[in-house]
């Protein structure tokens, strides 16, 4: 009886699981899409702890009862984990989102390896199930070392790319080392429970030699992958056990996870071996052109005036917005210049912000409606009808070096087309260097205009002064 | 090459079940509009939480009496529960602010 209920919470798991990742496919009904995956996990789990029976070779041992203590260390676990994981996920700003995901995603991976660790020693000889355990100890522990880098470059502590000499070779000979350790466990299967975790320390090395020559604009793509192997890593767990639900959420995350690792890389138009093995800007074939012409200076009220009397104004945000946490004002000027009678749009490049759809995310936090946000194929027709394209803090994505120098690190992205607009007015604070580190010579182009200054500082004077227009 | 065959026919089902669990997670997130790609991802990442059932299962066959197993196990559930709220809290948060006016 217990056991088919069980089945049968596992059963309405799995397809939340499948239904709530469509639903999260349409903006309408994302959000409860998400709700609905977070019931079948919440029926999935109180079925594990309450509908549990002790297998005892197979048959049910009904006099087994689980002790006190277990079930409070159970219950102990879930409560903290739930006030740390709910205050966090409430606390954290927007903009710090990727970190985050990173972070829980390493959270996931790290409770993979323990399963992993513990499970070794009641499987000793039986080939199938070590596998099993071996691969989702592995796997769940190169995540969570992963993803821990990639957190700790996200936020900044960690900002450059470490690059071993032949770093390629070694992590390759590492990965090599890993996988025949994991095969030569499984098949001696020793009792030894400390070389089990020497491979434990090998896959967490492993994990840390994989991130750390990565660049920090590639991090959304190896979070994405490191997702997918966290789900892998579930996937192993429910083989492990024949659990249903495991298996359908680790795969359903593992392929879908990998998927949307392919579309990022499309979308910087960079195949992944690229992204793992060719770390960005190490080639050292940065483009020697001497970029030739003027840089022309534009004041804020000439902005205002040029703005106010356009038909149609495109904005392209890029992660230097957030930065200077200019949403809301950029928000409020739309909503002017609609107000008079301007046609206001969103250009959106897919990877603008550290994630795709991150600028969506931070832009929505600032209510501008989602209709407003245009996608790159869907804007780019768009930009010869017009008027003034208003460009802030980005600068890579819109930079004509992908489309005409063969040189540049960048060439080969698609970029918005922003060139065909009348007037192209670009805020940034300085003449630097793009996040890839290169020059752009849309400044350089005689209908751009600077608008030098603090994105937030420049964005409340320009909406100040087109108050007073 | 015996052995293989005999796994295969023996894990005959399992391994339907994965290979249509995989289309079905290509299919479910093909063609979803860039917007939602974070949180997507993220939505993604509080499903693979469900690890945190093993967690549970191997602790309720824990032994009361080894120490170290209960420390691992209940540092495993405490990760497990992170990944799972943690992720849908946020995701939920995220998707909040998409509105249409």
């Amino acid at each position: 009886m217990k056991s088919a209920l069980l089945e049968i919470s596992y059963l309405i798991g799995s397809v939340t699981f499948i239904l709530g990742l469509k639903m999260m496919g349409n903006p309408k009904t994302a959000r409860r899409g998400n709700l609905l995956g977070a019931v079948g996990m919440t029926i999935a789990i109180v079925g594990t702890i309450f509908l549990f029976e002790k297998q005892d070779h197979g048959a049910v041992d009904e006099s087994y009862s689980v002790p006190g203590l277990v079930y409070a260390l159970i219950f102990g676990a879930i409560a903290l984990g739930t006030v740390v994981g709910w205050l966090t996920a409430k606390r954290v700003q927007m903009t710090k989102m990727p970190e985050l995901v990173s972070m829980f995603n390493g959270m996931g991976g790290a409770c993979a390896a323990l399963i992993g660790l513990m499970e070794y020693e009641h499987n000793l000889g039986q080939t199938g199930a070590l596998s099993a355990i071996v691969a989702g100890m592995v796997i769940g522990s190169v995540s969570f070392s992963g993803s821990i880098i990639a957190y700790l470059k996200l936020n900044g502590s960690m900002r450059q790319p470490i690059r071993l000499p032949q770093y390629n070779v070694i992590n390759t000979l590492v990965m090599a080392g890993v996988a025949a350790f994991s095969v030569w466990m499984v098949i001696t299967s020793p009792s030894d429970p400390f070389i089990l975790y020497v491979l434990f320390a090998c896959a967490i090395v492993y994990g840390i030699l994989f991130t750390i020559p990565i660049g920090g604009a590639d991090m959304p793509v190896v979070i994405s992958l490191l997702n997918s192997f966290t789900g892998l890593a579930a996937a192993f767990g429910g083989f492990l056990y024949d659990n249903k639900v495991m298996l359908t959420g680790g795969i359903l995350v593992g392929s879908a996870g990998t998927l949307l690792t392919l579309v990022m890389c499309k979308a910087m138009n960079r195949p992944l071996s690229n992204v793992i093995f060719g770390a960005f800007g190490a080639t050292g074939a940065s483009s020697d052109r001497e970029i030739k012409g003027n840089i022309k200076d534009i004041g804020v009220s000439d902005t205002a005036v040029l703005m106010n009397y356009s038909k149609k104004v495109v904005i392209v945000p890029g992660y230097g917005l957030a930065v200077a946490q200019a949403q809301h004002v950029i928000h409020e000027l739309e909503s002017i210049l609609e107000a008079r009678g301007v046609t206001v749009k969103y250009a959106i490049h897919p990877v603008a912000g550290r994630m795709p759809g991150h600028m969506n995310v931070l832009l929505a936090e600032s209510n501008v409606s989602y209709d407003k946000l245009v996608e790159m194929e869907d804007i780019n027709p768009e930009f010869a009808s017009t008027d003034v394209v208003l460009v802030v803090g980005a600068n890579d994505v819109v930079n004509p070096a992908a489309k005409n120098d063969p040189a540049s690190p960048i060439y080969g992205m698609p970029i918005l087309d922003v060139e065909n607009a009348q007037h192209i007015i670009v805020n940034k604070r300085s003449m630097s260097a793009g996040y890839a580190g290169i020059e752009n010579e849309l400044f350089f182009n005689p209908k751009t205009s600077m608008l030098f200054g603090d994105a937030k500082d420049v964005l409340t004077k320009l909406v100040t002064e087109l108050k007073s227009l | 090459m015996e052995q293989l065959l005999e796994f295969i026919t023996i894990h005959r089902e399992m391994i339907y079940f994965v290979l249509l669990s995989v289309f079905v997670g290509v299919e479910v997130i093909g063609g979803v509009p860039t917007v939602l790609h974070t949180p997507l991802m993220s939505g993604a990442n509080a499903i693979h939480g469900v690890v945190i059932v093993g967690a549970i299962y191997v602790m309720l066959n824990v032994d009361p009496s080894n120490t170290l197993a209960l420390i691992l196990g209940f540092l495993a559930v405490l990760l497990g529960t992170l990944n799972v709220v943690g992720g849908f809290v946020v995701t939920d948060r995220m998707l909040g602010m998409f509105k249409k006016k």
